[in-house]
């Protein structure tokens, strides 16, 4: 960055950024071409030829569709719960001054800040020192608390942004609490609760770190696609999968970053300008 | 249009809102618990039995876990093969995240800077959406890529370069037996994945850099090079900083890449879940977690000192 603001940027900078933006999406198309690819075993470039008998094969695979179903149930479930208990912790937060204020913020933000391994080593312990078995409610359990943040920051950021005076005035004008936050708080809430939900369902929909050590014998979508991953024969079919995959998670995030609107997103929110 | 119905006076609602509104602690206290019961008890607890698992031991003959207080998993950790493990993982995330400051850099500056605003919010999304597809799917597409007879080698062989990749892939510390079984490969693909997590702080950080300062140290007679090192960077500084948790953080404790991408030589991630699975040495995978976990407990309370949290 050199001096003055100039309408155009150095060669140097339009080059990297160039570079930069074909390097995030080329490994996308790559992905999506080797679905195509007649070769079951190998990734020869160019591909000797184009089928689409890789996508018979993926949905004709029971496996697939449980692993599936069970992601799209974990994910529902896990965003549920982390929108009411990020949703509250960053009401908590905002504004309130109390002993420890620091400590939460700080708390809720390490299931994401720490490496997911300890998250998934550390409630693996818990689970097995309190002998609960591991299935379908464990895999939630961790799923909850990592999403939490998600919500929160979202909440937090739009709740900074929102100007106190409108809820005193409401207050002047005679409404109860409940109607302020009905009438007043909510509305201006309510996209970034849904914007911070569909990320929290997009970060448990892929999640596997945490969940190799919270499942049993379950298969989420990506601990089956880690699977499938080693098996000689059929090779596109992790592609096809693969897919699938991103074009569920797609459409919401487009979505969640519309709903935000957040100038000042950081990696963990949703923003959108 | 929404009408509000006037409370009448002493109505539940509002005989509950007086309530909160008199006793703000009693209201703090329930939007407070079960979060807090959730992070605070089972979290946090968490990562307490994890400690306390790493102080017990594995009797080797009945493969079963001692629960006696000792040392001596810890001391397993400094093994030369043990500690190797540990700083060949830490020595990859910083490497990753180097990288990933630097190709992060121009980008973001472009962002800030030089984009419209429409070209900008397209570049946002550009970078958001993978941030958010799965990092598994993401990788996959590098299996192809680096394959022997995938598209890079087909590249370089029609540049003529082919040969230096094959040099690379010899040298000892980088290399590996093929190239998609190599440090080289498994570089190049974590920068991929973590590349985003650093563009969006750094961005949102040269965001709130003033035009009037690069002005200002340009009339005073800075050179380029000068406002970058002495006004941009320390001002993007909270922005490197929480970009460089993430690429970090998630290099230290994935397990995933190295069985796809890596050599025979373990990671952390790799290592812990060896441990507590096939070998089921629970003790020594709580130990090896402990040392990812206090390195990053340090980082995060020298990131919160440097104000990186509000960029997070």
């Amino acid at each position: 960055m050199s001096g003055p603001r100039s309408a155009r940027a150095g060669w140097r900078v339009r080059l990297a950024t160039g570079f930069v933006f074909l390097f995030l999406y080329f490994p996308l198309l790559i992905i999506v071409l080797y679905a195509f690819t007649t070769q079951s075993a190998a990734f020869t470039f160019p591909p000797p030829g184009f089928t689409t008998r890789w996508f018979t094969v993926a949905f004709q695979d029971e496996d697939m569709w449980e692993a599936l179903r069970l992601s799209l149930s974990v994910a529902a479930l896990a965003t549920g719960a982390s929108i009411v208990l990020g949703g509250l912790l960053a009401g908590a937060v905002y504004r309130a001054r109390f002993l420890g204020k620091n400590v939460v913020a700080f708390i809720v933000v390490l299931p994401i800040a720490l490496p997911g391994i300890v998250t998934g080593i550390a409630l693996r312990s818990t689970l097995s020192l309190a002998d609960i078995g591991f299935g379908f409610w464990t895999i939630v359990i961790g799923h909850v608390t990592f999403c939490i943040v998600i919500v929160y920051n979202n909440v937090v950021a739009r709740l900074r942004r929102m100007s106190p005076n409108i809820v005193e005035a409401s207050a002047d004008l005679g409404a109860s609490g409940l109607q302020t936050f009905r009438y007043v708080v909510f509305p201006n809430l309510v996209t970034a609760i849904l914007a911070g939900g569909i990320l929290a369902f997009a970060l448990s929909f892929d999640e596997i770190i945490v969940t190799t050590f919270t499942a049993g014998q379950q298969q989420t979508l990506p601990i089956y696609i880690f699977s499938i991953l080693f098996r000689p024969r059929a090779k596109p079919v992790t592609n096809v999968v693969a897919m699938l995959a991103i074009a569920i998670t797609f459409v919401p995030i487009l979505i969640a970053q519309i709903l935000a609107r957040d100038p000042t997103a950081g990696p963990m929110r949703a923003g959108g300008e | 249009m929404s009408v509000i119905a006037p409370a009448v006076e002493g109505s539940p609602a509002r005989r509950v809102g007086a309530f909160f509104y008199r006793h703000p602690a009693v209201r703090l206290s329930l939007f407070l618990l079960p979060g807090l019961l959730w992070l605070g008890a089972l979290y946090i607890g968490s990562l307490g039995s994890l400690v306390v698992y790493s102080l017990w031991s594995l009797e080797e003959f009945t493969g079963l876990v001692v629960r006696e207080f000792t040392t001596s998993t810890y001391r397993e950790l400094l093994e030369p093969a043990n500690y190797e493990i540990v700083l060949r993982t830490a020595g990859m995330a910083a490497a990753v995240t180097v990288a990933c400051a630097i190709l992060a850099f121009p980008f973001a500056t472009y962002m800030a800077r030089y984009a419209s605003p429409r070209v900008k919010t397209f570049l946002y999304l550009a970078v958001i959406m993978p941030l958010w597809s799965s990092y598994l799917v993401r990788a996959l597409a590098w299996r192809s890529i680096l394959a022997g007879e995938g598209f890079l080698m087909w590249a370089l062989e029609r540049v003529g370069l082919d040969g230096v990749v094959r040099t690379l892939l010899g040298v000892p510390i980088v290399g590996g037996p093929s190239l998609v079984q190599s440090k080289i490969s498994l570089f190049i693909v974590y920068v991929y994945l973590w590349l985003p997590f650093m563009i969006l702080p750094v961005q949102a950080a040269l965001e709130r850099v003033p035009v009037s300062f690069l002005e200002a140290s340009n009339d005073l007679g800075a050179r380029p090079g000068t406002t970058f090192r002495r006004i941009v960077l320390p001002l993007a500084k909270p922005g490197l900083v929480a970009g460089s948790i993430f690429t970090f953080s998630l290099t230290l404790g994935d397990f995933i890449l190295p069985q796809i991408f890596g050599t025979s030589e373990f990671f952390l991630g790799q290592m812990v879940y060896v441990q507590q699975g096939v070998a089921g040495n629970l003790p020594l995978a709580a130990a090896f977690t402990f040392v990812a976990m206090a390195v990053m407990m340090l980082y995060l309370g020298a990131a919160k000192r440097a104000g990186a949290f509000e960029a997070l």
